[in-house]
């Protein structure tokens, strides 16, 4: 069993590393489809990302209730780590959760289960951070929307592989919806619910 | 006073956390007003503080801060601003619109285009468009909930029956991607084009109201109008003064009690850019002459 000592530190400089990392996360957020890297590095337990372990120490707390995945609830270093460096409640109903920690894209619940947000306040919606394979080769993708100069492309290898076909019922669902923030080591794309993706295949 | 007894940009980081997953929300859907747990500051409501928070909360070290109020860069709001966070961040500061990489604003948008590594922040007093027509939150909750803005419509009607065309100059009401429609914060109507398709990040805070709003890069934002009575930006019929602009948006100072005045741009760096550039309007030699008089102060 590990004790608090052993768990992997947090961030050396936890204000300036914070506020990079949410730079990052924030111009991700505002042009859907660009590649973001996270600079500033916190070790993380096994099944997190650095860029996903950076993310969670900028955004979480204990305002934020946090849903994970099985992989990752079922780690209890990786639960001791989110709760001594971010405070965060971690629940099992994913319906009221902020963030949704996906480890594995292949444990991604339906996305109905999340909370969508209500259309008096569709700002109480949770963001789902899904661990990929790659941001950079694999599957083709077309993105249009806001925050995007006519189409961006996107090059990623994701799991599920229908996890864009899922994203569309935000076209319905708008202005309620899930916001999707993919990482892949440190590089971030953001999926806001406003953005539209087609598959152009593989290349 | 030291600022190292301050946090980096004063606010301390669960604020800054709170106020930055308020502004990815606020991006993820466009012209929809986030409240968020506004604090105080060190200012008066009404002197920018849900400007200043947004600031806060995405300054970093490597950022060059620009502040206007009413395009000016040196009034005191503007100033008084650059200063807090050139002491509690150290961030560097600047005048030119160009150098900025975060430039909040009271009431203008720069004459310059803004271009893609630079985010625009607006200090905004009342974020509710529809608050002066329906006073109740609850209410204007339910409208926004339900795209059902015909009651801003009926205000500009009423706006051309009674003065034969929209009589709204400044924070006209825009609609954002189709969806929400949102004020512009009080900058003249002037401005709202510059809104639409912008290559900039635009981010909008209402401290005393609570309200965290956002335009992502890329956007369309339309102007609310009739197809008989159609937009149009509005500016006084005259060049600048000062530098000859023909299409800056001018502000006009009275310059004797017997009907004299001037017209000038609004936007100063604009205006001593153009200056500098040797452009010039009929009354350029006056500041000139002036600071040469005034010698020790200025």
């Amino acid at each position: 069993m590990t004790t608090i000592a052993e768990l992997p530190p947090g961030f050396a400089d936890k204000v300036l590393s914070a506020q990079s990392t949410f730079r990052s996360v924030m111009d991700a957020m505002a042009r859907p489809g660009s590649v973001q890297r996270i600079v500033p590095m916190a070790d993380a337990p096994e099944t997190m990302m650095r860029g996903t372990a950076a993310i969670a120490l900028t955004l979480f707390d204990h305002d934020t209730p946090l849903w994970l995945d099985a992989r990752m609830s079922e780690s209890s270093d990786m639960v001791k780590w989110l709760k001594f460096h971010t405070g965060a409640p971690i629940v099992r109903d994913s319906s009221v959760a902020s963030f949704a920690l996906i480890s594995d894209g292949a444990l991604l619940p339906a996305l109905e289960r999340f909370a969508l947000g209500t259309s008096e306040y569709p700002d109480r919606s949770t963001t789902v951070i899904v661990q990929v394979e790659s941001l950079d080769t694999g599957h083709s993708f077309e993105l249009r929307g806001p925050g995007i100069d006519g189409v961006a492309t996107l090059q990623a290898a994701i799991k599920p592989a229908d996890l864009f076909e899922r994203l569309r019922v935000n076209e319905a669902l708008f202005p309620r919806g899930i916001d999707v923030v993919l990482v892949a080591d440190d590089a971030v794309v953001a999926i806001p619910r406003t953005t539209r993706v087609v598959n152009k295949g593989s290349k | 006073m030291n600022a190292p007894a301050y946090n980096f940009a004063y606010l301390d980081e669960q604020t800054k956390r709170m106020i930055r997953r308020a502004i990815l929300k606020a991006i993820a859907i466009p012209g929809y007003q986030v409240p968020f747990a506004s604090r105080e500051m060190p200012m008066p409501y009404g002197w920018g503080t849900g400007g200043v928070q947004v600031t806060a909360a995405i300054l970093g070290p490597q950022d060059v801060l620009k502040v206007i109020d009413q395009g000016s860069d040196d009034t005191t709001n503007a100033i008084s601003i650059r200063k807090f966070f050139a002491k509690t961040a150290g961030v560097a500061t600047t005048t030119a619109t160009d150098e900025a990489t975060v430039i909040q604003t009271r009431h203008r948008i720069p004459e310059t285009a803004l271009h893609e590594n630079q985010v625009l922040v607006y200090q905004v007093p009342i974020p509710e468009p529809l608050r002066f027509l329906e006073p109740r939150e609850t209410e204007t909750r339910r409208m926004h909930a339900l795209a059902e803005y015909g009651l801003m419509h009926v205000k500009l009607y009423e706006d051309i029956a009674r003065f034969g065309h929209i009589a709204t100059a400044y924070a006209y009401p825009v609609k954002v991607n189709a969806r929400y429609v949102m004020d512009p914060s009080p900058t003249p109507k002037f401005d709202n084009p510059k809104m639409d398709n912008c290559p900039a990040l635009q981010l909008f805070g209402a401290g005393r109201e609570k309200r965290i709003y956002a335009i992502p890069p890329y956007t369309q934002v339309v102007s609310l109008d009739f197809e008989d009575h159609p937009f149009e930006p509005y500016r006084f019929n005259a060049p600048c003064a000062l530098c000859g602009a023909e299409n800056s948006y001018l502000d006009e100072i009275v310059t004797d009690d017997k009907g004299g005045r001037m017209f000038v741009c609004s936007d100063t760096d604009y205006c001593e850019g153009r200056q500098a550039a040797g452009h010039h309007g009929s009354l350029s030699a006056a500041p000139y002459k002036e600071r040469a008089q005034g010698g020790s102060h200025g």
